[in-house]
């Protein structure tokens, strides 16, 4: 077959110019692109890299978001994966900003570095782009005149001109993305544009015939949407310069991001905070879905004597069809006991909104929280309609502070024992969170021997990386020699993986 | 065969005479679709328009729609065909007077006209166009998957007493999911891939303004406005595109021309279903509408 041979080819790296797949370029592009979502953590199959190939030939390379559209359609197979397949697009055809040419050559010729700024601004042309014969003001004063007049072509252009003069971009400066960005937004004042485009508005005096409040609330959503796609203009921009700098492997190793999934809980960024966030409740409503028709498949429950005899008489006798009893659904009760001191703060967080996520699935969750006090929190869960507002009344009403506010185990687990070790019973499982970080108080680790004693379960789950424990004040093992498991658990891919398993035993 | 759609801009053309507003994201994934002759699976919020998209393109191609609403328990039978066997007994105790040799008995009750279609195969035998949608996937069982796969990648059926059934025809076939659970990797991995999300401002009121036609643009756009507003609060529920519309209508009936907090205080429920979401979206949008009161 015509592709497998294509195929074939692409592996053993001899691309030749097969008829009627775009050309050589443009297929020695798209393997260095596919081989890139990959790295990033894409699971791109052998048929849909060909279906990618079959597909682009059936669109105008000139059309830039068809192009991206058809690569996405047929490469990302997951809503969540699509903001890692940008990225990558972006970066890889940062150089290709009309639209790719049938030759796989820059589609509207505009090359970095030379007369970028072609018209529109005056004084823009020549000399780097930094125009000169524009004083700083004036560029203000034309952002935000486009800004209020949302035209595209010259917000481009203005981003473009702000790079090349604010950015400061020096070519093999070994600095990221992110810098430039955030230089180039502050001398733009970006922050306060806002507010001066709400000022701009009323003088302008714009239409209202809904009460003022209402249109002020409307008019600065418009004016953050708006603020917000010119912030990712100077984000392409600058992208687009540092690739030309750098070239696409390179930028695309640094720029990679982790999915959603992958993102580790102790280092999360603002952003994939945000991110995580989002990606809880469909993980989990996903997960309680499967688990739910895992459990009813599998207890099939026991044989029901009675039941089996008296059908047998309809064939005289013979007991044809066993019959089984109805199962009794067995949920697991859970006890979560988590440290939310500092540095683990965020894992403790994320962990406690998934189990609530998915309190449907165990008859009863209880919840403590310590640093070196320890507090129930059980209430606040059950008095918020919200688990997002339960975790940050946690957060912020928890009495979890003895002494210093030092993470002290022994002592939580100590309180915890006298007031609650009675509650625990043979249906319940247990879940420690925490890193173990002791800051070398006693570690009265007898408590978590009779816990587990006492518990169906005692399980251990630590956000930090394996190689770290039992390094400094960090006492895991010590404590991890009572647990049933303990696990590694860094980002929600651990995470529903331990609560899949948990559910399961 | 013929091309249904000459171009992704042809495709947002005549998607629109049906009051379709699709993006180049929509439109280019249909394109391709007719194109590869690949099945499309549509993700996405409930009430984004992924039926809809279905609906659409059949009428647009003049197709018939044929639809396989899945659910938990759905099996062969339901799905791709099933002998007629009270038909099939009819027909041997009407042969007991004739005394037929059991070959030719057996040969006749499993020919098709012992055969009962269900949709699957229904959309394989069918001579005239067809868009196939099956609808809400992800709620068969993983193993209820693979019988699909058979007809998603060669639009053929087996069946074991009368061979394999091969389709006349191409259709386009949509499935849609609500992601209440991950797909097999198989399916996926047959079809192109489509997400649709919430819309943009622009084509939300433009939206509007295609199925509310009496509506005027100033309205659309505050609806628009107000609904982007909703979406952005951290709710259980956001408001779907269908419940925007349903809105409209609701305000067109109400004969309300202007949209103050008022009018979304006594409204609220058509966009909204959960009472905390609406007691939410009450206090941000109808109690504390000031300049000053931003939202964190």
């Amino acid at each position: 077959m015509h592709f497998a041979k294509l195929a074939d080819a692409m592996n053993r790296n001899q691309i030749e110019v097969p008829s009627g797949v775009g050309s050589g370029v443009m297929l020695d592009v798209l393997q260095g692109f596919v081989h890139e979502l990959r790295a990033a953590g894409l699971p791109v199959s052998m048929t849909e890299n060909l279906d990618a190939m079959r597909g682009v030939e059936h669109i105008p390379l000139t059309d830039r978001d068809a192009f991206r559209e058809v690569l996405a359609a047929t490469l990302v197979k997951h809503f969540r994966h699509r903001r890692a397949f940008d990225t990558v697009f972006d970066i890889y055809f940062a150089l290709y900003s009309g639209g790719i040419g049938a030759d796989g050559e820059f589609g509207d010729g505009e090359q970095p570095g030379e007369g970028e700024e072609s018209g529109g601004i005056p004084g823009q042309q020549g000399s780097g782009g930094s125009g000169e014969g524009l004083s700083n003001e004036e560029l203000a004063e034309m952002l935000l005149s486009a800004l209020m007049s949302m035209d595209r072509e010259q917000l481009r252009q203005l981003a473009s001109a702000a790079v090349a003069r604010f950015a400061g971009m020096e070519p093999g400066r070994p600095v990221g993305g992110t810098y430039y960005l955030y230089r180039t937004l502050r001398q733009l004042d970006y922050d306060g544009l806002a507010q001066r485009m709400m000022e701009r508005g009323e003088q302008q005096g714009s239409a209202d015939d809904a009460p003022e409040d209402l249109n002020a609330r409307f008019e600065r959503e418009e004016f953050q949407q708006r603020l917000k796609e010119f912030r990712e203009m100077v984000e392409a921009e600058i992208r687009r310069r540092l690739v030309a700098d750098r070239g696409v492997e390179a930028m695309a190793r640094t720029l990679r991001k982790p999915l959603p999934e992958d993102v580790d809980f102790m280092h999360a960024s603002r952003e994939e905070m945000q991110q995580l966030q989002r990606a809880i409740e469909p993980l989990t409503r996903a997960l309680a879905a499967r688990l739910a028709q895992r459990r009813k498949r599998r207890n099939r429950g026991q044989l029901d004597f009675r039941a089996t005899v008296r059908h047998s008489l309809s064939y005289g006798g013979v007991p044809a069809e066993p019959k089984f009893k109805n199962p009794r659904p067995s949920k697991p009760e859970i006890m979560v006991v988590a440290d939310i001191s500092g540095s683990v703060a965020s894992f403790a967080r994320f962990t406690l909104q998934f189990v609530y996520a998915m309190a449907g699935q165990f008859s009863k969750v209880r919840s403590w929280v310590f640093i070196d006090g320890i507090d129930e929190v059980t209430r606040f869960f059950e008095e918020s309609n919200e688990i997002s507002e339960a975790v940050h009344r946690v957060n912020t009403e928890a009495d979890v502070v003895w002494v210093d506010g030092h993470s002290d185990y022994g002592h939580a687990f100590e309180v915890f024992h006298t007031r609650h070790l009675a509650e625990i019973t043979p249906k319940t499982s247990i879940i420690l969170l925490g890193d173990a970080r002791n800051n070398y108080h006693a570690t009265q680790n007898w408590v978590l021997k009779e816990m587990r004693e006492k518990a169906r379960r005692l399980y251990w789950l630590n956000p930090e990386p394996r190689g770290y424990w039992d390094t400094g004040d960090s006492v895991v093992s010590e404590y991890g020699t009572y647990c049933d498991g303990v696990y590694e658990c860094r980002n929600l891919r651990q995470l529903e993986r331990f609560v899949s398993a948990v559910i399961d035993a | 065969m013929a091309e249904r759609f000459s171009s992704v801009s042809d495709t947002v053309e005549r998607l629109r005479t049906v009051d379709y507003l699709a993006d180049t994201a929509i439109a280019g994934v249909v394109y391709l679709a007719d194109r590869l002759e690949k099945p499309v699976l549509v993700e996405g919020p409930a009430g984004v328009g992924k039926t809809e998209l279905a609906k659409a393109i059949a009428e647009v191609t003049g197709s018939r729609l044929i639809r396989l609403q899945c659910y938990e328990g759905l099996d062969e039978s339901k799905a791709l065909y099933e002998w007629n066997y009270k038909k099939q007994l009819l027909r041997i105790q009407a042969d007991r007077e004739h005394e037929s040799d059991w070959a030719d008995v057996e040969s006749d009750i499993f020919s098709e006209s012992f055969l009962l279609t269900r949709p699957l195969l229904e959309a394989i035998r069918s001579e005239e166009p067809i868009v196939l949608l099956i609808d809400e996937v992800d709620r068969v069982e993983i193993e209820t998957e693979a019988l699909l796969l058979e007809v998603l990648s060669d639009f053929q059926v087996s069946i074991p007493e009368l061979g394999t059934i091969v389709g006349k025809q191409r259709p386009i076939v949509l499935l849609t999911s609500n992601n209440t659970r991950e797909l097999s990797e198989a399916l996926k991995r047959r079809c192109l891939y489509l997400h649709i999300d919430y819309p943009e401002l622009e084509r939300e009121k433009e939206i509007v303004r295609v199925r509310v036609p009496e509506i005027d643009e100033e309205l659309a756009e505050q609806i628009a406005q107000v609904v982007r507003s909703i979406r952005a609060l951290d709710i259980k529920k956001a408001p779907s595109i269908s419940e925007t519309i349903d809105w409209a209508r609701t305000l067109l009936f109400l004969g309300h021309t202007s949209i103050d907090p008022q009018v979304i205080g006594e409204t609220l429920n058509v966009l909204l279903k959960y009472q905390t979401d609406i007691a939410k979206a009450r206090k941000e949008l109808v109690d504390t509408a000031s300049p000053t009161g931003r939202k964190a």
